[in-house]
């Protein structure tokens, strides 16, 4: 039990610490997925803080669909340079020499080759006995009963109704050869919580969480932006410029915008303070049947 | 003033961001039964705190629909239960954790389901919560599952206990049957020792008395259940215990710095005081509190900060870094309550890992005191924990820990045991207290050891472990090898089961428990006979991996060799030289190993026997030629021949 008299952002900091130092002590090959949004950022701002003054003594692994915003790699790349860190990229060669892609496979099977199978190809390439994710609680309900230290098959597979008791702070790394772990320092914090700490921490993000004039269509109801020339328009579709920002970051085909004024970090707290929509509803895939992400983790998805 | 208005024209980041820094935290878990309403409460508290986004509310509404057990409008309870199995079932079966927040605090709940079946989720839940809800239906008063809940909430060190009397709007907002409910939760509940108690009426359906105060409870002087958790007083222990710090990990940039990483786990320390390891009992001074915002002059519960000292000493992870004048306990063995968490049974004396803030070691329980029964708390006594029992028991360890009892650090005196073989998490336990007899009774060193009394008998002792089915010919092809040694000039001492269980062990049965026991005597044996410079043979059919690991424990590297006599079950069953396959088959002989109970066979044997078309004279050279290829009886003796 920590102290009461912590802030409840330095609770969430100091247990996320705790856990991520953990991981590191406990297995012997041990990445960070980094997705390069906000809550990717806040988990390796928190790692730096672990394992200060040393290095981070595991590497970061981006799992790049190629269909990322061309702002999230150009991030991506100037924040492996400022602090020195180990990046590796894995792409699903498969998935792109059949030209796999969000438009013509459909979100569910686009994600399926280009994320999930990709994510079980890298782990299993480079070996990792433990990957940190930076997925919260509140996202979803079925993450609200994951637990911190995620057990995974030697196929990569989660089973919900067989999931390792947790107390206290004590998390149990053992696993056999072959099996693996998904380990989760954000499981407690909440939107807001990281909204506030990045804003207290002055922690840099993408730019594109930030409102600005955007080339855009509406489709489905759901505003995607033109990132590069592969986004085919259809026939009644019309390119707009509006002032949108991003709440979430993936696939550009796959994220919804915002309509947005809101270009400062203190303005995106503000506007998230009165926000009625959860984060995720810009998130195409998780709305394709109830209970969809529960059945992805279970084949392997983080 | 609303939120809209509140953020869009005074927003000022600075007042904001310190808001933030002082809000409080409150960890609780709710318990109760399915249908005393405890998801539908959760949900409510988070639709009424308004954290409800209009896409989760629209969700709502359509699985409303689909699952909903209330008729006209939303099933609230669906907001927390999350996975596919559960909702389709209409129960929580495991631990949700749900987050909400007001200006005063930010609350984690843990949803834990209710039933008995389901004591180690309740368990889970407990063990990170601050408080407890107990929740009641007003028309059914307390239950055993009450008695229970505060029960389990108490042991796990649960300072607060709300007793929540739901559905009150089912009996009539009936101010004479909650006085009842509370006169009678608060005559039982004062045999518990909790900081505070308090009894509030609320109807989770319709929200009265939940988040703001209800008309219909007028008569009702107390707060509402959101006023309570925003304003109950949690800090009253923590600034009494002893400073306490785990080592996570060693901080080793470069040489030049040489830094501890881990989280305080309770008291405080500042720059320049004085340090031990609890462990060695070396001491120091604490020199710098390192954090990547800057260095510290203080670091208090539950800060994760990296340490240095002003001399060098050794210092890994597992070590405890305390003050020199109030150091923790250090035993390899203690009392501790356990609670068992897994479908396999625990039988006393079989190896688990023990883990204990950072610290892992090798452990077995040596003794069960007793079980309690969770609803009318009565001591009975126990040979083996099944899944959710809990147990007042001795604990052995392979090696001496620092701990606190757990009524004094919740960190430094809880562990979880972890099973060997599966890696499943099986046990959790709560330190009481160190027992001492291990410490004051050392080991006598002896003069001529083992290798001594090896060297006068030319050989170099081991044991020949042979495990299989019954009938797989493990003792004739023993014996075969013996005879081969004998004539070898080699000492010997051959250690059968059967021959056993007519002597030492002839007070133990079959059931799982008794063969551990069993397995365990044989072992400690085995131990002492291969001290005495003898090559041991042991036929035992020793079927759980877990005990033929802990008879390879015992030894050192290179003196175990785990011989699998590996006949098939169908041979074995064929053969039946005793007719006891015939007899297990009818069910007269229970607990019959391949039949009604499991064989796990060794996966990395030293040597795979494969008897089939062998005969027992080829099998035996077999072994033999691998001790001389080894090096363990030497061919200088060969005029013996």
């Amino acid at each position: 039990m920590g102290s009461c008299r912590q802030s409840h952002l330095r609770r969430l900091e100091n247990e996320s610490i705790h856990i991520i130092r953990e991981v590191a002590a406990e297995f012997d090959k041990p990445v960070m997925l980094y997705s390069i949004g906000k809550d990717s950022a806040v988990m390796l701002h928190l790692a730096l803080k672990a394992f200060y003054p040393s290095k981070l003594p595991f590497p970061l692994l981006h799992v790049d669909t190629t269909w990322k915003f061309k702002d999230m790699i150009s991030f991506r790349d100037h924040t492996v340079q400022q602090y020195g860190l180990d990046l590796l990229v894995h792409t699903n060669a498969e998935g792109v020499k059949n030209n796999i892609n969000p438009f013509d496979h459909g979100s569910a099977n686009y994600t399926h080759i280009m994320k999930t199978e990709a994510l079980k190809e890298a782990l299993t390439k480079y070996g990792f006995d433990a990957a940190f994710g930076g997925a919260r609680r509140d996202e979803e309900k079925s993450r609200a009963k994951e637990r911190v230290f995620s057990f995974r098959s030697a196929n990569h597979g989660w089973d919900p109704k067989n999931q390792r008791p947790e107390l206290w702070s004590l998390y149990n790394a053992r696993v056999a050869k072959g099996e693996t772990i998904r380990a989760f320092p954000l499981s407690n914090w909440t939107e807001l919580d990281i909204w506030q700490y990045i804003l207290a921490e002055g922690i840099d993000i993408v730019p594109l969480y930030f409102s600005a004039k955007r080339p855009v269509v509406e489709r489905d109801g759901t505003l995607l932006m033109l990132d590069d020339d592969r986004f085919k328009l259809q026939p009644d579709e019309k390119v707009e410029h509006r002032n949108v920002r991003f709440r979430t970051l993936g696939c550009y085909p796959l994220t919804g915008a915002v309509e947005s004024e809101a270009d400062t970090l203190e303005d995106i707290v503000s506007e998230m303070l009165i926000a009625r929509t959860s984060e995720r509803s810009g998130r195409l895939i998780d709305h394709d049947s109830s209970g969809s992400m529960e059945k992805k983790k279970r084949e392997g998805y983080f | 003033m609303n939120k809209i208005a509140q953020v869009k024209n005074a927003f000022d980041l600075t007042t904001y961001i310190s808001a933030q820094e002082s809000k409080g935290f409150l960890r609780f878990l709710t318990c109760g039964s399915v249908d005393d309403g405890k998801s539908t409460l959760i949900g409510r508290l988070l639709y009424d705190s308004k954290l409800l986004f209009e896409d989760q509310l629209a969700a709502l509404e359509k699985d409303s629909r689909k699952h909903g057990t209330v008729a006209e409008d939303i099933d609230l309870a669906l907001l927390v239960d999350g996975l596919e199995a559960e909702r389709e079932q209409g129960i929580t079966i495991d631990v949700a954790y749900r987050f909400f927040s007001t200006d005063k605090r930010k609350f984690i709940v843990a949803d834990t389901p209710g039933h008995e079946q389901y004591t180690r989720n309740m368990v889970t839940g407990a063990s990170t919560a601050d408080l407890a809800i107990l929740l009641v239906d007003a028309r059914k008063g307390l239950l055993t599952q009450t008695r229970r809940h505060a029960f389990i909430a108490s042991l796990l060190g649960v300072r607060h206990v709300v007793l929540a009397v739901n559905k009150i709007d089912l009996v009539d907002y009936n101010q004479a049957r909650f006085e009842e409910i509370k006169a009678e939760f608060e005559s039982f509940s004062s045999g518990f020792d909790f900081d505070s108690r308090q009894v509030i009426p609320l109807s989770a359906r319709y929200g009265d008395n939940v988040t703001s105060a209800s008309e219909n409870l007028s008569w009702f002087n107390g707060p509402t259940l959101l006023e309570h958790l925003e304003t109950v007083e949690l800090d009253q222990h923590t600034s009494e215990t002893a400073f306490r710090f785990p080592v996570q990990w060693v901080n080793r940039p470069n040489l030049d710095f040489r830094g501890y990483s881990g989280t305080v786990r309770g008291g405080a320390i500042s720059v320049g005081d004085e340090i031990c390891v609890a462990q060695s009992g070396k001491t120091s001074r604490l020199e710098r509190i390192v954090t990547m915002d800057g260095d510290l002059l203080r670091a208090e519960n539950g800060q994760s900060v990296t340490l240095t000292l002003t001399d060098e000493i050794d210092i890994s992870r597992g070590d405890v870094l305390t003050p020199a004048k109030a150091r923790p306990d250090m035993s390899d063995q203690f009392a501790a309550h356990l609670i068992w968490m897994s479908e396999n049974a625990m039988l006393p004396g079989r190896p688990y890992l023990l883990k204990c803030s950072t610290k892992t070691v090798s452990a077995s329980v040596t003794e069960i005191k007793h079980k309690v029964d969770v609803n009318t708390f009565d001591q009975h006594a126990a040979k083996q924990l099944t899944l959710n029992e809990i147990a007042f028991c001795n604990l052995a360890l392979s090696e001496p820990i620092a701990f606190d009892p757990y009524e004094v650090n919740r960190d430094t005196g809880s562990f979880i045991l972890i099973d060997r073989m599966t890696n499943e998490t099986v046990g959790a336990g709560l330190i009481w207290f160190g027992l001492r007899r291990a410490t004051n009774v050392h080991r006598q060193a002896l003069d001529i050891d083992q290798k001594a009394r090896g060297r006068l008998k030319g050989q170099k002792p081991a044991v020949l472990w042979f495990t299989g089915l019954s009938g797989s010919g493990k003792s004739t092809i023993a014996n075969a090898v013996e005879q081969k040694l004998h004539s070898l000039g080699r000492h010997t001492y051959l250690l059968d089961g059967d021959n056993i269980r007519h002597g030492l062990n002839r007070d133990l049965g079959f059931t799982d428990a008794d063969r551990v026991e069993n397995i365990r005597r044989v072992a400690e044996t085995a131990k002492l006979f291969v001290d005495a410079g003898l090559i041991t043979l042991v036929s035992f059919i020793s079927p759980f991996k877990a005990e033929r690991q802990l008879a390879r424990d015992l030894m050192e590297e290179g003196e175990f060799f785990e011989i699998f006599v590996n006949t098939s079950l169908e041979e074995c069953e064929a053969r039946d030289v005793k007719g006891l396959y015939a007899k297990a088959r009818t069910g007269q002989i229970k607990n019959f190993t391949g039949i009604s109970s499991p064989y796990e066979p060794p996966e990395k044997p030293e040597l795979n026997l494969k008897t089939q078309s062998k005969t027992v004279d080829d099998l035996a050279d077999e072994i033999v030629e691998r001790l001389l290829n080894d090096g363990y009886i030497g061919t200088d003796n060969s005029w013996v021949i």
